[in-house]
């Protein structure tokens, strides 16, 4: 028998119990519907995080200085004064990179305006906005000579203007660090929350001379910010500070931690990828729920047309034909469940993407698995049903009542 | 009468097992049927009527003996070409017409075509659907859904799909049995008709007043062929239609 007259028949069967056919596609609908708008969600939240970790630049490697370790104690990341702005002057020369920012961080009390606010203060290079990968919105970033001369100049991150020049202009003001006065020459564009959930706006950038001489007075910078020429190119970059870090140390043990960001992209993708088999452990229960819905409506429907399966067995159906035409009307249901399902799923991640404000993406690999799973949950179902059909014995199911 | 027989049946057995006991529902019958012969099979159930009609329509092997239909041996046939030879070789008209519900006339006549091996385009096939369906005088009807029909148009229905696919013997198990005396009558001249034209025909039946439509009567007792003879007084139902009219307006005069 050929295809295109099964799918006649089939559709005809469903079309005859309308209220029936969409009941039982509802089990496949709910479950593939359910699918598609998480995935969409996820991965719409999952392209967000990437966006954010490459928006911290993807070729960035950064140099944490040490655990330092007194007695017994030991500090930790970062609490060993081993890094030094000689450090990075030497990593800037090393091939490949082409950009470097030794950085001093700090919080303190800012003052003007007649308002305060307590922020971060950062000292870096004139390199930074580069290796961040951050505009500057309105004025400039402070140069090399702003640097050597320990200038008392700073470019400042979007909250802070909001909070310490509401509706002014900051480029042009000063501002009062540690009751010195700072010149601020740029403002920095927004950039929203890192991944951790910290405002990357509430912040103050000066020279890294000026933090380490004028602000706090150090001698050590907390880490090295270095900008490689390409992603390719960063492992070797990173083996490079490393082979000179520990020249320049003379130290038998690596006093210093070397990451970079494509390091934390994979955690990041790894936690997706997590998510993922879980949205498809979720998707597979889901799909043999439907299924079962299917199978046991089939079985009722074999049953109610038993008096059909042997007229047309009488005129001449072989047991394929029928195993056949009961396969594809489970087919039927449930792709057009899958299909339904998926409209749905997209549907709704639009919604809440629409009043949630967040992206939703939704994979096309997604909506192939979404569908030819539910087509094979329809073969699988469908498969005893109509086996218990086509080996009905055509005498029987003529009498049948 | 040609020398080929359409169904030559040469010492037929079936024996059902159910359970202890062994019923010997055919105990040996032989008989040929020619082209253009009309049959009415009768006997009183349990005869073994029914299994023999099985039998002939391909629906069922028999334990032993041989059957021929149109020069095939159908009884060591399989499942699947037992399922061919009711398609291409059979013609089933049911006492209940056994029409597909809430699917038109012309879809139901049309329905063994689907099963046939040979490809058939679907315009051909609305085109022989038609033509069948003209045959029983129906063509107007062909849109309608069964519901939609009388007792004796739903059994023309019936008629017309089993002759779609030009089947060398239609089979009929009490196709009146269903219906009152004047529709019977009607069916009965379709066969007539039918067979004046060629097709053989095999009834089976238990009502002797049908049976006299038919030119041969075949009588079964106990699984065994006890009558085999022409039908003297045959009745004709152009005839009897005619009477039947006549009586009724006598009553309506009457009354």
């Amino acid at each position: 028998m050929r295809i295109f007259a099964s799918l006649r028949i089939a559709g005809r069967a469903l079309r005859r119990n309308k209220m029936r056919s969409l009941l039982t596609m509802l089990g496949i609908i709910i479950g593939v519907g359910a699918v598609i708008g998480s995935v969409s969600l996820t991965s719409g939240a999952t392209k967000q995080v990437e966006d954010q970790v490459s928006s911290l630049g993807e070729s960035v490697i950064t140099v944490f200085s040490g655990n330092f370790t007194s007695g017994a104690m030991r500090g930790g990341w970062g609490s060993a004064p081993t890094l030094t702005v000689a450090d990075a002057l030497a990593i800037a020369g090393l091939k490949n990179v082409v950009a470097v920012s030794p950085e001093v961080r700090d919080r303190a009390q800012v003052l003007a305006n007649g308002l305060n606010w307590n922020t971060q203060v950062m000292g870096e290079s004139p390199d930074y906005p580069q290796i961040r990968n951050w505009g500057i919105a309105s004025g400039a970033m402070f140069s090399d000579q702003d640097v050597r001369s320990l200038a008392k100049c700073a470019v400042i991150g979007k909250t802070v203007a909001d909070q310490l020049f509401p509706n002014e202009n900051p480029v042009g003001q000063t501002i009062r660090i540690r009751n010195l006065p700072f010149l601020i020459v740029g403002e920095l564009a927004p950039k929203g929350f890192n991944l951790f959930g910290q405002d990357q706006d509430d912040t103050v950038v000066v020279p890294y001379t000026s933090h380490m001489h004028r602000i706090t007075t150090r001698t050590f910078v907390n880490d090295i910010l270095v900008e490689a020429a390409n992603d390719k190119v960063i492992d070797s970059v990173q083996k490079d500070i490393t082979d000179l870090l520990l020249v320049r140390h003379r130290s038998k043990e690596q006093d210093f931690t070397v990451r970079n960001q494509l390091e934390l992209m994979q955690v990041v993708t790894s936690a997706s990828r997590s998510m993922g088999f879980l949205l498809a452990g979720v998707a597979a229960v889901s799909l043999v729920v439907g299924g079962i819905g299917i199978m046991n409506i089939m079985l009722v429907s074999v049953t109610e047309r038993t008096r059909e399966i042997g007229i047309r067995m009488a005129v001449g159906a072989r047991a394929a034909d029928i195993l056949v035409q009961f396969l594809i009307e489970a087919v039927t249901l449930s792709a057009i469940g899958g299909s339904l399902g998926i409209i749905g799923g997209v549907g709704f991640s639009k919604i809440v993407a629409y009043t949630k404000d967040m992206p939703a993406i939704t994979p096309v690999t997604w909506i192939a698995i979404a569908f030819i799973s539910s087509a094979i949950i329809g073969i699988i179902s469908g498969f005893y049903p109509a086996w218990k059909a086509s080996k009905l014995d055509p005498i029987d199911a003529l009498r049948y009542e | 009468m040609q020398t080929n027989p359409v169904i030559k049946l040469a010492d037929i057995h079936k024996v059902y097992h159910t359970g202890e006991v062994d019923v010997h529902a055919v105990r040996g019958i032989s008989l040929e049927i020619f082209s253009g012969e009309f049959v009415a099979l009768m006997g009183a159930s349990g005869s073994g009527k029914s299994t023999l009609m099985n039998i002939i329509g391909a629906l069922d092997r028999p334990s032993g003996g041989h059957y021929l239909l149109d020069g095939i041996d159908v009884s060591t046939l399989d499942r699947d070409a037992l399922a061919d030879v009711r398609n291409e070789k059979i013609g089933f008209v049911f006492q209940g017409f056994n029409l597909l519900a809430r699917t038109s006339a012309l879809e139901n006549v049309e329905m063994p075509m689907l099963y046939n091996r040979h490809r058939i385009q679907s315009h051909e096939q609305r085109d022989r659907a038609l033509h069948a369906l003209e045959l029983v005088n129906l063509s107007q009807r062909a849109d309608h859904h069964p519901n939609q029909l009388s007792g004796g148009q739903q059994q023309r229905v019936a008629i017309a799909r089993a002759l779609v696919n030009r089947p060398a013997l239609l089979l009929a198990d009490e196709p009146t049995g269903n219906l009152d005396s004047q529709t019977s009558i009607e069916i009965m001249g379709v066969f007539q008709k039918l067979n004046d034209q060629g097709i053989t025909l095999v009834m089976v039946t238990h009502e002797l007043d049908v049976a006299r439509f038919t030119k041969r009567m075949v009588i079964l007792r106990d699984g065994k062929v006890v009558t085999d003879e022409p039908v003297p007084n045959r009745s004709f139902a152009e005839k009897e239609l005619q009477q039947l009219r006549a009586a009724q307006q006598a009553v309506k005069l009457a009354s």
